[in-house]
């Protein structure tokens, strides 16, 4: 008789794996990626691509050399992490700065912790902040859209955010937004920005596909959104001219880009429902007070870093619902 | 500019003085007193940790020594003999001796011997092993070769053998902490009193089985025969549910069980060759 | 109309009902069979026997020791060649009477015959008794004693009697058939479970997969009051606590029983076991058993004599198949695997499955990615994830202050985790050293 296969129950598996997770997120980025593309021309193409081989690279060399353990850079984990750091990154930022974000991303951001699922912040995140206080003038000037074959030598300017941020002391916000691009223009994405932050219509899209696919839940992004909206909703009827509207900051910056996909990475997210709204309720807040008081024009990124780190602590407290009261006995 | 400077060094000063002094009485105040001979003793003790003295570390362990006169249940494996007399200096106290021991695996089911008639694909720990099923093996008493006792030891003294998938223990690194017996489901591992040159005879089976089923899974298994209990001038064997028990204290070590053993389950270790055919099938089965 | 559900957690794994619509067939009788003295939790029965001793189908071979525990029957007529220890399907070896088979001579006192006895005309406590006597357990896979469930405890009051006929588990189909083939048994069976327990509401539960049984049974049941309550399908449905959660919205507290709502739920397997032992004076020894497998060559329901090895039973459906990986004593969620097919058929296999090689080994076990997937699909709350963590450090004191024993053991976690990790294995360890901290306790 042949040999059987013995094993604890449950002997069937539902198919998920976390390649199928990390390449169904790179899939939802791709009108994302398009849209960016089309404004951005050569230059996306160009930091996309350095940026996830160097992800890559440098996971497995590190796996391999360093922490001398079987190398997963091929799970789509770096792959994910190399295009959302090239997504938050201006597209004439020269590539060897690309290079030394990956490095931070990959090897600060995730391998010193321990690799995949021990990592305490968004290696995206930690790369892009890396490069935000290391390199502050490449980090700030940005292309416009439409120039297709220029990379570094691309005209730049200021972000709608920093232009707000900057006039508001002087003049009203409706006499700013004015000069900006309409709602419509910056809905679809032509504005300058990061290259992957600029077109909210593109990552709204890319949300409904995660959803679909059971990869996110809607607790993150609608909390921060939401708790977005409705601050500077406040903020914006007590004083309209002092502040800009909420639509605006919606559209705006690298919001949505944080929201849907840089927030909900699973490693630094809490695990729980009522977990997760607080979490997203506290970058949202973070996000309203560095944009409005703070000293920078956008704060999605601090603040997202800042909330990873409180994610052991909801994790730990924050219980999910029980079933069945707890009865006293023995 | 250097009135700043000067500002500067003074108030910083003052502040690191006044935090000093106020440190100082605060330790002072709030001072635990420690007897001094417990870090002495602490110091004396071998500093593995492992917990083979029953104790929480070796800290916990010289408190225990120090608080108490009488020592009945107080050693530490690890250190032996020569450690606790030279602890009993410190406290001059009356040292307490034990004979030394070390751990023995009682399972020789090897694939030669215990055909693995399934495979098992839960997680490769024996604890959960142990909980699903009889084994690979089918023997609901044998090795389960998971490596529990591996993960367990902390002097590196026991590794698994991949060709038997067997755990072996090196004499020369036991402490015998205990730490393996615990860790084992199936209790296959004894700790067992010491022999000049390491030397040991034990029965290498644990299967309490009727003869005719605990030989179906494994052609070395005790079955009970009570042949060697027979043949033991010191009653050292005892016969208990199909299964032969040598007892280590009693036992002198003159190999007239292994010689009877019908199934060689019954080991002799680090003896000098006989020149029996029995011996080399001894030797060759207890490879 | 609306179907209802349980709110939190389940997974859909693919139901695979191969069998689905089979006629249950008598499955011819085996040479020998071997009969457990514990197929049920509590207390293992006393064997009254001796080798050499011929016996009657449906006589009473081994008595129940205690409250909780039951009676066994022989199921063929034969001679007992041995009272020894055999391997059960859990793999150990345990006691077992062993019989010949020998014809097929029956009891006397048991009415054979089709005729469907509707009329109820004993009380409650003989209902209980007829129960007790046939040796009835919860064929729905746990096999608790069911006259225990039909003696309310002290200070508590039945109020509903739900049914099970969810059949969750993919590819078992015996509840299925029995629904629809046996449905006016069932239904006599109902009402006598009604009688036993003193309620006058009840409720039978069936997913929506089956929407076949549904009909039948709504058909039945018009005008008697019994609501059939059509389920979303969703594992573990069948669960009892999801169950009543689903059909009555009421959540059984944790470490405690569906008698704490007022609820008793008994599987349809069991409903029917009890008619038949009630109005054909009938003790269990047979059930309905599905056997199926995707290289099977033809999936089928049989009602097969407890004791028959499960190498008899899939020899009359085609042989064991070449590619024959694992072989699965219940369902693919929550049976246990078999290491040889020299295992009888007792009163709790529903179902044996066979899995192909390909489909039977566990993938790479890598970190936790800290998902959360496994918390999202818990039935009952826990957080699975922390549970392995806690266990692998063996820290189970705290196991339990997690509320590790509120865990049903229905494999939800482990068959959604990208990371593959064995989550129900650790926690089962975890779940036995904090009984064993539990039972420590209570003994000081």
């Amino acid at each position: 008789m042949a040999r059987f296969i013995v094993s604890p129950s449950p002997h069937i598996s539902g198919g998920e794996s976390v390649p199928r997770l990390m390449y169904g997120v790179i899939i939802s980025l791709l009108p994302a990626f398009g849209v960016s593309v089309f404004y951005f021309g050569i230059g996306m193409l160009i930091i996309t691509t350095v940026s996830v081989l160097s992800c890559i690279l440098f996971e497995y060399l590190i796996q391999k050399y360093i922490l001398k353990v079987r190398p997963s850079h091929l799970d789509g984990s770096a792959v994910l992490t190399g295009l959302l750091l090239a997504f938050c990154l201006p597209t004439n930022i020269p590539f060897w700065m690309v290079i030394i974000g990956a490095l931070a991303a990959i090897g600060i951001g995730k391998m010193t912790f321990g690799g995949l699922g021990n990592n305490i912040f968004n290696p995206a995140l930690v790369g892009r902040v890396f490069l935000f206080i290391s390199f502050p003038v490449a980090m700030t000037s940005w292309p416009e859209p439409g120039q297709w074959m220029q990379y570094t030598d691309a005209a730049t300017g200021a972000t709608p955010l920093a232009v707000m941020k900057e006039g508001i002391a002087t003049r009203p916000a409706g006499e700013i937004l004015s000069e900006l691009p309409s709602f419509l223009q910056l809905f679809l994405g032509n504005m300058k920005g990061s290259s992957g932050e600029v077109a909210a219509f593109a990552l709204l899209i890319g949300m409904c596909y995660m959803l679909y696919r059971k990869i996110i839940t809607w607790h993150i992004p609608v909390s921060i959104l939401g708790t977005v909206f409705l601050f500077t909703g406040i903020l914006w009827l007590v004083n309209p001219d002092r502040f800009a509207s909420p639509v605006f900051h919606l559209l705006t910056g690298g919001l949505m880009l944080g929201a849907i996909y840089m927030a909900t990475d699973y490693v630094t997210s809490p695990m729980t429902g009522r977990g997760m709204l607080i979490y997203g309720a506290g970058i949202g807040i973070v996000t309203v007070l560095i944009r409005i008081f703070g000293a920078y024009p956008e704060g999605v990124q601090f603040a997202i870093l800042i909330f990873n780190g409180f994610t052991p602590l909801l994790n730990k407290y924050i219980k999910p619902v029980r079933f069945g009261k707890e009865v006293a006995h023995g | 500019m250097n009135q700043i400077i000067i500002i500067t060094i003074i108030t910083l000063v003052g502040i690191g003085t006044a935090a000093a002094v106020i440190l100082y009485f605060v330790a002072q105040r709030f001072k635990v007193y420690e007897d001094p001979r417990i870090d002495e003793v602490e110091e004396a003790l071998p500093g593995a940790n492992c917990g083979g003295c029953g104790f929480a570390g070796c800290r916990a362990f010289a408190e225990a020594l120090v608080k108490n006169e009488l020592w009945d249940n107080l050693y530490c494996p690890v250190g032996g003999n020569e450690n606790m007399a030279r602890v009993a200096a410190i406290l001059g106290r009356e040292a307490v001796e034990q004979a030394p021991q070390v751990a023995v695996v009682r399972c020789h089911g090897t694939p030669g011997f215990r055909a693995r008639t399934t495979e098992y694909d839960g997680a490769p720990t024996c604890a959960i092993a142990h909980q699903l099923y009889a084994g690979e093996g089918g023997c609901p008493h044998g090795c389960l070769g998971l490596g529990d006792c591996v993960e367990s030891c902390d002097f590196d003294a026991i590794h698994m053998n991949p060709e038997t998938g067997l755990p072996e223990v090196m004499d020369d690194k036991c402490t015998a902490c205990g730490a393996c017996v615990d860790a084992c489901p199936r209790d296959i591992i004894e700790l067992r009193k010491k022999n000049k040159k390491d030397r040991k005879i034990f029965v290498c089976c644990i299967n309490e089985e009727k003869g005719a089923v605990a030989i179906k899974n494994c052609k070395v298994a005790c079955i009970g025969c009570s042949k060697c209990f027979n043949v033991c001038p010191f009653e050292a064997i005892t016969m208990n549910n199909n299964l032969a028990y040598i007892d280590p204290v009693k036992c002198k070590l003159c190999r007239k069980c292994v010689e009877v053993c019908p199934t060689n389950c019954i080991h002799e270790i680090n003896f000098p060759p006989r020149k029996t055919e029995k011996a080399e099938t001894v030797e060759e089965e207890n490879k | 109309m609306k179907l209802k559900t349980f709110a939190m957690g389940g997974v859909h794994p693919p139901e695979n009902k191969l069998s689905a619509g089979v006629r249950i067939r008598d499955l011819s009788l085996p040479e020998m069979v071997v009969i457990p003295v514990s197929q049920h939790l509590g207390a293992p029965s006393k064997v009254i026997v001796e080798r050499g001793e011929q016996v009657k189908t449906g006589q009473l071979i081994a008595r129940a020791e205690g409250f909780v525990s039951t009676n066994i029957h022989a199921s063929v007529s034969g001679k007992v060649t041995k009272v020894d220890v055999f391997p059960d399907p859990s793999g150990y070896r345990r006691l077992a009477v062993q019989i010949k088979v020998e014809g097929d001579e029956w009891m006397e006192t048991i009415d054979r015959s089709d005729t469907l006895v509707e009329e109820i005309t004993l009380e409650a406590e003989e209902i209980r008794k007829r129960i007790v006597e046939a040796g009835i357990v919860g064929l729905g896979g746990a096999t608790f004693p069911t006259h225990v469930k039909l003696t309310t405890p002290r200070g508590k009051k039945a109020e509903y009697l739900v049914v099970n006929g969810v059949e969750c588990e993919p590819y078992l189909t015996a509840d299925h058939a029995l629904m629809m083939e046996r449905s006016e048994a069932l239904l006599a069976g109902i009402r006598i479970m009604m009688k036993g327990l003193g309620v006058e509401k009840a409720i039978l539960g069936i997913e929506n997969n089956k929407p076949d049984a549904i009909e039948k049974m709504r058909e039945i049941t018009r005008g008697t009051g019994i609501r059939v309550a059509g389920l979303k399908v969703k594992y573990p449905q069948g669960g009892e606590k999801q169950l009543v959660k689903a059909v009555l919205n009421r959540e059984v507290p944790s470490g405690g029983l569906p008698i704490d709502v007022g609820v008793v739920v008994f599987n349809v397997g069991t409903v029917h076991a009890a008619y038949e032992a009630v109005q054909k004076n009938r003790p269990l020894i047979d059930r309905v058993v599905t056997i199926t497998g995707k290289s099977l060559a033809r999936p089928s329901n049989f009602r097969v004599r407890i004791g028959t090895p499960v190498a008899h039973l899939i020899e009359e459906t085609g042989g064991l198949p070449e590619d024959t990986a694992k072989v699965i004593n219940g369902g693919p969620m929550m049976g246990k695997a078999l290491s040889t097919l020299d295992v009888p058929v007792v009163k709790g296999t529903s179902g044996i499955v066979l899995i192909r090689d390909g489909e039977a080994r566990r993938n790479v076990v890598i970190q936790c990615i800290r998902c959360g997937k496994c918390m999202q699909v818990c039935p009952m709350g826990l957080e699975p994830y922390l549970l392995m963590n806690l266990s692998e450090k063996e820290m189970f004191e705290r196991m339990e202050s997690e509320r590790v024993l509120d865990c049903i053991e229905c494999g939800s976690c482990s068959y959604t985790c990208p990371s593959s990790r064995p989550l129900l294995d650790y926690i089962r360890l975890g779940k036995a050293e904090v009984n064993k901290i539990v039972r420590s306790r209570k003994a000081v």
